[in-house]
């Protein structure tokens, strides 16, 4: 024990004289836990977000009995099933709108609540007896109250009926009011009428269901995984996989920096192993090293990784809201397994980047060779293994292309060629170097291309690095300028009026369109409204589009059969968005069965269309046979036709006229403008790990040179001594770098491309529904090109500025033979 | 003797009162004190001195690899003392021929490219001189390989070759043998004096090996920071 | 209280029981009994008790219970005791609301005692849509898949002959229940006081049951014969603020005479008891507090509270002297309001059995 810890005094002592290889190996180790624990706070606070949707009053995490036909079912059934031994809880379900904003509304029953179920969602401290006795009382997430601008207590109208007082219930998720049953059926005119029934867990005896309710109601099992999981699935994935590649980046650095300290301590090494140290106990002094560096490390790296977290969330969820429709509140809440998993990775990949160093240690002779290190054999046969790897990693890539057919698959492909692309570098870099060697005349050219060629073990890793950070650079940026040329194209066929207006309600929604009709200006009104049902077990919308050409002549579809738009007129067609055929499979031609209000609705597809960032499944039908088979919706939305001059004076009036605000009336300027920054939003997260990432493969080639520099002044110093100034070696190791980057670079650009249309063609079409056209960006391609080399330079600048001022002292050390 | 050798006869090299002290531990140590010596053309001189006595320190000052605190080194017409660090590294390339104990020859590079390498950049290279080293050498199979694969001796007879490859004024040597068997030492040592007087330079070898030095024209034995 | 508030059957007694009425639960007796009963209609003596309309709820008071509990015993001589219990509480005065807007709140226990096990289910049912309720005529009371149903030819003075079903995850029962006598009125003329103040309820038993059917635990069907006891009671306030809870016991004697006794503990330590002697003709002899000595002799630990589980009883006055001994002393009723209540057999001066409910501990 004495000894151990003797030797371990010896062994730190070794970071004393070295402080920037200390700071190197834990900056290493603190931004791969930073990144990936960061990463993993943001999936974790997004999941609990996700099981507390899916546990709010019978989410997907309850079994639950549905309608078999229609939206609802009459009230006796649930008697009847209680009556029964069955242990179900009724629900209602509808929205209303408040302020103009449209907002879920749930009816649940207090008392026959399943205790699993209400397990996620509290109601605070208001008694049970106010929630359930007239007014009763309204649950609201502090968020949705704050979007409100309404305070707690306050009772606000729908539709001209005072609505119960708000009570907060921070628990809950956002955008959705609770009341209790009795309520929600008379608020949403509903009375004695059902939307599910949740089955509790109570076992005991309880009738067959068809005996009880006949066919009436369905039974949907409860789903281990939530629609919002699986909706989320791609963006949860796309954070993973930059967050391991950051780890993976900064295990490199950590690779180096140890590789350098094992390299410089070897002479220590041995001198502990002849003085007695058995190799045993040299290693598992090592290790303890290592583990307490981690240890440190890891504890920073975490902070660190909680404040990048800290500082993603408002953008993860916005993107999240803006693309699926989930709501993550703004506040981190960690939990304890994510200290320890992030403890865990940093000694894990510890220990992993010092595998290397570790084996050299248990295997170190005791006696120095005078032989230099074998690096032109050892290197023939590295590449030769590596590239056998990235050949075997690119038939794995090629398999899950034409075997795969789902996200994880699409997800697979693009890490099978990562890693190919990232093994077979090396060999790349290899032949690119050897031509330069041969096609060189001068005797510095050829000692330049040689040097290099041999520097490349050194180097390879970091090169990888940038290598992969460029690459997802290249695809990420390609796949989101493809994503946005396409969507402010679609967006201006979506939005062809010039004026939205929404209506605090149904009345003035009417005295709106009858003061319109009397305006001259006003060249259209095209009413517009929506319902919500279910199609194979999912939520749609179902959108009602009036007969007009502005429509007809704008709103993009991406396949349709003849006269599409008058095949909608009769109220038995209807157009489907692209992610909602790709889920069920629907082509133009096909029937679908759609509950109504009144039954079921069988519509005919006669068209196909894009619907970017939807999260659920739509289908669009003509406004009047909407309005005919939904009588409940509110029809308070509408577009307006109106010359751009006249636009703002139009919406003044409005305003002016019936008490409106920017909420409730817009001209299309402003809602693009809007659209588009909901967009931008979206991908800022991608953004900023992105710039993470390369930065952190900046680091890793900058700790790796460092690394370099060290041990090449054996190499430099004869080229010096033969005449060679300093500067003149200085400018020959930044060229050197310089063109290592490039080819890095260059070879970075194809891979990128690769990525992009994997991410286009395979991962975006199963993770969103929709595939988007290709397009390249050469200007774009250009600026990652001059990043990249710019990445390099401020890497190489170090090690040649000291390099260049390198006392000549150090370098005569070489020759010292009285040393 | 080939078109371009330089035309320079009698003494190649001349040091004069040459003073160096490293400070250690906050210590002034003087280890060269005043040191004289005097290489001429085509002659081989033998440096002796026990260990710390500034042997190398004074071969380093020589190849100016370092700044002497004070007296002259003359190196043909040019004064050592006197030239910036690019017209030593200059002096270096063109003048100069350095092998050391620990072979420094360049990893990456082959034999052939070795040999070649300083000649080359000192844009003096010479087909006919440079295959007669090599035979000389007896590199000739061996000129595709890389260091790693040679033998010790084998690594110090590219060495000498490389240095003699410019044809330089003055060969310098730090214990060129040292880390080589006897056998291999005689052999290589037997090679270096045949080639420096195949080319006519002047040749000042540092060693502690008395039986090598005394192989040579001439002996001077450095002690207490002078040349005795 | 229900610090946590959470909406689930646990809190929902907590939070609905109680929480409407401010205050601890045990400080104001216990399940909240002890609460201020402002708004609902009082107790008071002299009521003229009417059948079969007060077989049915009584909404103008706060809380109310009908509560059956058997002595049985199999073919090979096993016995078992079952209990059935339906309460309604109010959680606001006033008539009664239509549909979900109704006040009144349901709550359904029952359990089946073995001398090796004791199994019980609590289910929770609002009232006005038709999951939980009482009707006066035909008789029939019910919660979920529970229920107590009157049967022809039906006999309103007896309130027999009934049907009575119950089950949970792990046991359930039917059983048929005849009387051939009328049911008995408690206390003075059915106003049942419970302190020395004007704390009271309405009270009337059926103590004469003969009861016949299957009881079924772990899926292993018994059929089973012996007695059973349905007391119905109502009131607003039965608890005064100072009192705990009570110990309850009702005994069958093998000579057939029957006897209801209770002692409302106080905080004070003074007792208030009552009781009823019934014999075989049907002739009924009250007893007062001081006629009552009720003494605990074996204690039992269950989730940290002291149970007394067996006792002596003395009623001086008829003679009686005996000791009580449950049949499983673990008869746990682990419910929103936990409480002891289970069946016990007794000997002495008379022999029997009965069941023993014990509150507030």
């Amino acid at each position: 024990m004495k000894r151990a810890l003797w030797t371990l005094a010896v062994l730190l002592s070794h970071w004393r004289r070295h402080p920037m290889q200390l700071a190197t190996l834990l900056i290493g180790l603190i931004s791969a836990t930073a990144l990936w624990s960061g990463v993993q706070a943001l999936n974790q606070q997004a999941r609990i977000s996700y099981d507390r949707a899916a546990a709010t009053f019978g989410g997907t995490r309850t079994a639950m009995l549905v309608a078999s036909s229609g939206v609802t079912f009459p009230q006796k059934l649930f008697v009847d099933l209680r009556r029964a031994g069955w242990p179900v809880s009724p629900v209602l379900e509808g929205r209303i709108q408040i302020e103009g904003r449209s907002l879920r509304l749930m009816g649940i029953e207090p008392v026959t609540l399943p205790a699993e179920v209400g397990n996620a969602p509290t109601i605070g401290k208001a008694s049970l007896q106010s929630f359930m006795t007239p007014p009763g009382e309204m649950l609201v997430a502090p968020e949705t109250l704050a979007d409100l601008k309404l305070a707690e207590g306050a009772r606000p109208e729908a539709s001209g009926t005072l609505l119960p007082p708000l009570r907060i219930q921070p628990n809950l998720v956002p955008g959705v009011l609770v009341v209790d049953i009795g309520i929600a059926q008379s608020l949403l005119k509903m009375p004695d009428q059902l939307s599910r029934l949740l089955i509790g867990k109570a076992a005991g005896k309880r009738a067959p269901l068809e005996n009880v309710t006949g066919d009436k109601l369905r039974l949907v099992e409860p789903d281990a995984e939530t629609d919002l999981e699986r909706l989320t699935n791609s963006f949860h994935l796309n954070l993973t996989a930059f967050g391991l590649l950051s780890f993976f980046v900064g295990l490199f650095i950590v690779n180096s920096a140890i590789g350098l300290a094992f390299e410089q301590r070897l002479p220590v090494l041995r001198t502990l192993r002849a003085c007695g140290v058995s190799a045993r106990m040299l290693n598992v002094v090592l290790v303890l090293e290592l583990v307490t560096l981690a240890l440190a490390a890891g504890l920073i790296g975490l902070v660190c990784g909680y404040f990048i977290a800290g500082a993603l969330l408002p953008d993860v969820a916005a993107s999240l809201r803006g693309l699926y429709g989930a709501q993550i509140p703004g506040q981190l809440t960690l939990k304890p397994q994510w200290w320890f998993a992030g403890i865990a990775i940093s000694i894990l990949g510890a220990l992993a980047a010092a595998a290397t160093s570790l084996t050299k240690a248990l295997r170190l002779p005791l006696l120095a060779t005078a032989q230099p290190f074998a690096w032109q054999q050892a290197q023939r046969r590295w590449l030769t293994y590596q590239s056998a790897l990235a050949l075997a990693a690119f038939a794995g890539a090629g398999g899950f292309l034409w075997f795969g057919d789902s996200l994880l698959s699409g997800f697979a492909v693009l890490a099978a060629l990562m890693l190919g692309a990232a093994l077979i570098l090396p060999m790349v870099l290899e032949v690119a170097l050897s031509i330069g060697q041969r096609y060189a005349q001068q005797p510095l050219g050829v000692w330049f291309w040689a040097d290099s060629r041999q520097q490349l073990s050194g180097l390879s890793l970091a090169l990888m690095a940038l290598l992969l950070a460029l690459a997802v650079n290249v695809g990420v940026s390609t796949m989101v300028e493809s994503f946005s040329r396409t969507f402010l194209v679609w967006l201006d066929g979506r939005l062809a009026a010039d004026v939205y207006v929404n209506a605090a309600n149904d009345d003035q929604a009417h005295e709106i369109k009858s003061w319109l009709r009397e305006r001259p200006e006003v060249e259209a009104i095209l009413p517009g409204g929506r319902a919500d049902t279910q199609l194979a077990g999912a939520p749609i919308e179902v959108l009602g589009l009036p007969d007009h050409a502005t429509y007809r002549d704008n709103w993009p579809l991406l396949q349709s059969a003849d006269n599409a738009w008058t095949k909608l007129r009769p109220g038995n067609a209807a157009l489907v968005s692209e992610q909602l055929a790709r889920r069920l499979q629907l082509s133009v031609g096909d029937r679908i069965d759609v509950p109504a209000s009144g039954g079921n609705w069988t519509l005919d597809v006669v068209g196909i269309y894009a619907d970017y960032g939807n999260p659920k499944g739509q289908i669009a039908v003509n406004f009047a046979a909407l309005t005919r088979r939904f009588p409940e919706i509110p029809l308070t939305r509408m577009g307006l036709r109106v010359a751009p001059a006249n636009i703002p004076a139009l919406i003044s009036a409005l305003k002016e006229k019936f008490g409106l605000d920017d909420r409730n009336v817009a001209d299309q300027a402003t809602m693009k403008a809007e659209s588009t920054r909901i967009f931008n939003r979206t991908f800022s997260v991608t953004a900023a790990l992105n710039t993470f990432t390369l930065a952190v493969a900046g680091i890793a080639l900058l700790t790796s040179l460092l690394t370099l520099a060290n041990s090449r002044l054996p190499q430099l110093a004869p080229l010096w001594a033969i005449g060679i100034t300093r500067r003149q070696l200085a400018v020959i190791e930044l060229l050197k770098t310089m063109s290592v980057a490039l080819i890095t670079t260059i070879f970075a650009l194809p891979l990128g491309l690769l990525v992009a249309w994997c991410l286009l063609a395979i991962v975006n079409v199963k993770a969103f529904g929709w595939r988007l056209p290709f397009h390249l960006f050469p200007l774009q391609l250009l600026w990652l090109t001059g990043v990249a080399m710019a990445a390099a330079l401020a890497a190489s600048a170090l090690p040649v500025i000291r390099l260049a001022r390198m006392q000549p002292a150090s370098l005569i050390r070489i020759f010292a033979n009285e040393r | 003797m080939t078109k371009d050798s330089p035309s320079v006869t009698g003494p190649v090299l001349y040091v004069t009162g040459l003073k160096k002290s490293y400070r250690t531990a906050g210590e002034e140590v003087a280890v060269l004190r005043g040191v004289n010596l005097t290489v001429s053309a085509g002659e081989s001189v033998a440096l002796t001195g026990e260990s710390g006595s500034g042997k190398s320190t004074l071969l380093h000052l020589i190849a100016g690899l370092d700044a002497a605190d004070g007296g002259e080194i003359r190196l043909a017409d040019a004064e050592v003392s006197e030239l910036s660090d690019a017209e030593r590294a200059e002096m270096r390339r063109d003048r100069l021929g350095l092998v050391f104990q620990q072979f420094n020859l360049i990893p990456s590079l082959t034999v052939e490219d070795n040999l070649a390498f300083q000649s080359r950049i000192a844009g003096r290279h010479d087909a006919a001189w440079h295959s007669e080293l090599v035979e000389r050498l007896g590199l000739g199979r061996l000129l595709k390989r890389y260091p790693e694969q040679l033998s010790g001796g084998q690594q110090q007879r590219v060495a000498i070759g490389r240095a003699l490859a410019i044809k330089p004024l003055l060969l310098l040597a730090d214990e060129p043998t040292g880390n080589l068997d006897e056998d291999t030492a005689d052999e290589v040592l037997a090679l270096a004096r045949d080639l420096v007087a195949r080319s006519g330079c002047g040749f000042l070898m540092v060693t502690h090996s008395a039986r090598l030095a005394a192989t040579l024209d001439r002996q001077v034995n450095l002690h207490a920071g002078v040349i005795a | 209280m229900n610090a946590s508030g959470r909406i689930t059957r646990r809190g929902f007694v907590g939070g609905a029981l109680l929480a409407g009425f401010g205050g601890e639960a045990l400080a104001q007796g216990f399940a909240g009994l002890g609460e201020s009963a402002e708004g609902f209609a009082p107790v008071v003596p002299g009521r003229t008790f009417a059948f079969p309309a007060d077989h049915g709820p009584h909404p103008e008071f706060r809380i109310e219970w009908w509560y059956v509990t058997a002595n049985l015993s199999d073919a090979s001589g096993n016995a078992y005791g079952t209990q059935w219990t339906l309460f309604r509480q109010a959680i606001a005065p006033g008539g009664p609301q239509d549909g979900w807007a109704n006040q009144q709140i349901w709550m359904g226990h029952a359990a089946v005692t073995r001398a090796d096990t004791h199994r019980f289910s609590q289910v929770f049912a609002r009232g006005g849509v038709g999951q939980a309720g009482v009707e006066a005529k035909p008789f029939h009371a019910w919660i979920d898949a529970w229920e107590m149903r009157g049967l022809d030819p039906a006999s309103d003075e007896n309130i027999a002959p009934l049907e009575l079903k119950a089950s949970g995850a792990d046991f359930s029962y039917t059983l048929r229940l005849g009387a051939l006598r009328p049911l008995v009125l408690q206390g003075d003329g059915g106003y049942s006081r419970k302190s020395l103040r004007e704390q009271a309820s309405y009270y009337y038993s059926q103590p004469h049951y003969s009861a016949t059917g299957i009881l079924t635990i772990d899926d292993k069907p018994v059929d089973v014969t012996g007695m059973a006891w349905l007391d119905r009671e109502w009131s607003s306030q039965p608890l005064a603020s100072d009192q705990s809870g009570w110990d309850w016991l009702s005994l069958h004697f093998t000579t057939g005479d029957k006897l209801m006794l209770y002692r409302m503990r106080q905080t004070d330590g003074q007792h208030y008891g009552s009781g009823k002697w019934i014999t075989p003709d049907g002739k009924a002899e009250q007893l007062a507090s001081g006629d009552i000595t009720m003494t605990p002799l074996v204690f039992t630990e269950i989730e940290k509270r002291k149970i007394p589980t067996t006792w002596r009883i003395a009623v001086p006055k008829m003679a009686l002297s005996i000791e009580c001994t449950p049949l499983n002393a673990r008869s746990w009723m682990g419910t929103s309001f936990p409480y002891w209540e289970g069946p016990i057999r007794f000997a002495g001066s008379h022999t029997g059995v009965g069941y023993l409910e014990m509150t507030g501990y």
